[in-house]
């Protein structure tokens, strides 16, 4: 069996005392596997990212990331944050961007350079290295963010609303790389487009204060209405993933 | 002896000289600080924190005249009242629950309030509107001392750590991610920011030290796409803008301060109207 990249345990979080954002979460993602986190806004989404990358803490349970703590496992992870929650008037060029997520690893200049310019390429925008970060369309800054996660070379990539904000001849341009790039690592998407669910995962986090995992085959629109109505009290037991999740306004 | 060429060698002109030697020297901070006040858009921060360092003078002199403290020099007592409201503000920004508006707002009130009450009780000749406004006749050899050490405890880091204060002025979460102390970065960010302050008070005063800090950045922030470059842009403009006020306040008898800001001032607002003609 593959190893799991996270695995999460009776996880809690709450930002005040009185109300809990995540509850007893307990979920595991193996090594391949491609998930797509979803669930309404305030839901916990985030949160979940957060605590993932070690930028939060929990206040209850662990997370584990490729068998460490997540502040030594982020090294390992790419990431991509939403492109309109980064100062638009930065002044950046795509390259300088994109040289960033090479920060941490010990590597030549010369070396250095040679992944830049190679990951910039693979997205298709090695033409843009000099222009303004601010001088980009949507589309083109979401591409320079996904080099920046590539370029040191991840084992697990995080995209946070990669599809929101962009017009769709860039989200079918999106799709195309996010599938080129499941084949190669792991990926865990947030996302609001319950499309995206069908098309692009295995593996289906259902995130309203409590968690629930699902095959992406078996993730139906009554599964979706349930989770965004608070709903989620199924347990499910899937051949590459588990999880534990309770309701317990489903068990009164 | 014409005015001008005079300046550079008569005797009686010594202080203008000490002016414009304290302002090239202040050029170099005021580009890399002014540059991060600007990018991470903590002006409003560095506003209390100039404020703060009010009460912190008002508190010093006090002790000093009052209590025979002789070691509470006003800009000990600057330099304490500052940082120490930078990084109170910057703690609570990072880790506090309170509005960040509400907390600057707060700071900036009550390090000025403090500041005026103490210099009321304290006795003999305050000159408080030369903290206030700032007055060149104050500027010492001790200032121009203090600034070149400033020059050389911020150049270096700005050129050996220019990536990963690039990185986690643009994006702390991913700085964070990829190893980066953000929060050690940021309050060291935060108090060089506040000495940068302390520093020029003498030259242009409390009231108008934040406009020197952010027009002379926010200008090259006009024409450049590179982090360094608005640095470097910046740290120009700061020099000409220094000397050029100096110049023209006395050439036109007016208040240095006033006159240093009002030329950066018209010339940000030129370059705003310059960089949206171009771009049509």
């Amino acid at each position: 069996m593959k190893n799991p990249i996270i695995e999460i345990s009776h996880l809690n979080f709450s930002y005040e005392a009185a109300s809990p954002v995540l509850k007893d979460v307990d979920f595991s993602v193996l090594r391949g596997q491609s998930g797509c986190i979803v669930g309404p806004n305030g839901g916990g989404k985030s949160t979940l990212l957060k605590l993932l990358l070690g930028l939060l803490t929990p206040t209850g349970g662990s997370i584990r990331l490729f068998g460490e703590t997540p502040e030594r496992g982020r090294l390992k992870v790419g990431y991509m944050p939403q492109y309109h929650l980064l100062d638009p008037a930065f002044p950046v060029t795509a390259y300088e961007v994109v040289r960033t997520g090479r920060i941490g690893l010990k590597t030549s200049r010369r070396e250095e350079k040679t992944r830049v310019t190679a990951a910039m390429d693979e997205l298709g925008i090695g033409h843009l290295a000099d222009v303004s970060f601010a001088g980009l369309s949507g589309g083109q800054r979401q591409r320079v963010l996904i080099a920046r996660a590539l370029v040191c070379e991840p084992e697990l990539l995080l995209l946070d609303e990669p599809t929101a904000n962009i017009d769709p001849g860039a989200e079918e341009q999106f799709y195309a790389t996010l599938a080129s790039l499941r084949r190669r690592m792991t990926v865990l998407t947030v996302s609001h487009d319950l499309g995206f669910v069908s098309r692009e995962t295995d593996l289906v986090i259902c995130v309203n204060k409590f968690v629930s995992i699902h095959e992406a085959g078996n993730f139906t629109a009554e599964t979706a209405n349930a989770v965004y109505h608070h709903r989620v009290g199924l347990i499910k037991h899937e051949h590459d993933c588990f999880c534990h999740c309770h309701h317990p306004e489903d068990e009164k | 002896m014409n005015f001008f060429p005079g300046i550079f060698i008569a005797p009686e002109f010594g202080f203008l000289r000490r002016a414009l030697l304290f302002g090239l020297l202040a050029a170099p901070a005021l580009g890399i600080v002014g540059t991060l006040v600007v990018t991470r858009r903590i002006a409003s921060l560095a506003g209390a924190s100039a404020h703060a360092a009010l009460g912190g003078m008002g508190i010093a002199l006090f002790l000093a005249r009052v209590c025979g403290i002789s070691a509470a020099t006003p800009m000990l007592g600057a330099i304490c009242g500052a940082v120490g409201a930078a990084l109170i503000v910057g703690i609570v920004t990072l880790h506090g629950k309170e509005r960040e508006d509400t907390v600057i707002g707060v700071v900036w009130a009550l390090g000025m309030s403090v500041g005026l009450i103490f210099l009321d009780r304290t006795p003999g000749y305050v000159d408080w509107q030369g903290y206030l406004f700032g007055n060149i006749l104050l500027l010492s050899k001790t200032d121009l001392m203090s600034m070149a050490l400033l020059d050389a405890v911020l150049i270096p880091p700005a050129v050996l750590g220019y990536r990963k204060i690039l990185a986690l002025s643009f994006d702390p979460d991913f700085a964070a991610i990829r190893g980066i102390k953000v929060e050690a970065y940021y309050l060291t960010i935060l108090a060089l920011t506040a000495l940068t302050i302390v520093l020029l008070i003498n030259l242009v005063g409390i009231i108008l030290v934040i406009a020197l800090l952010t027009l002379p950045a926010a200008t090259a922030g006009c024409f450049t796409r590179r982090l360094k470059s608005m640095m470097f842009a910046a740290a120009l403009l700061a020099a000409l803008f220094v000397a050029g006020g100096i110049a023209g306040s006395v050439a036109l008898l007016l208040p240095t301060g006033p006159v240093i800001v009002v030329a950066a001032g018209i010339i940000y607002l030129a370059a705003l109207a310059v960089r949206r003609f171009a771009r049509r």
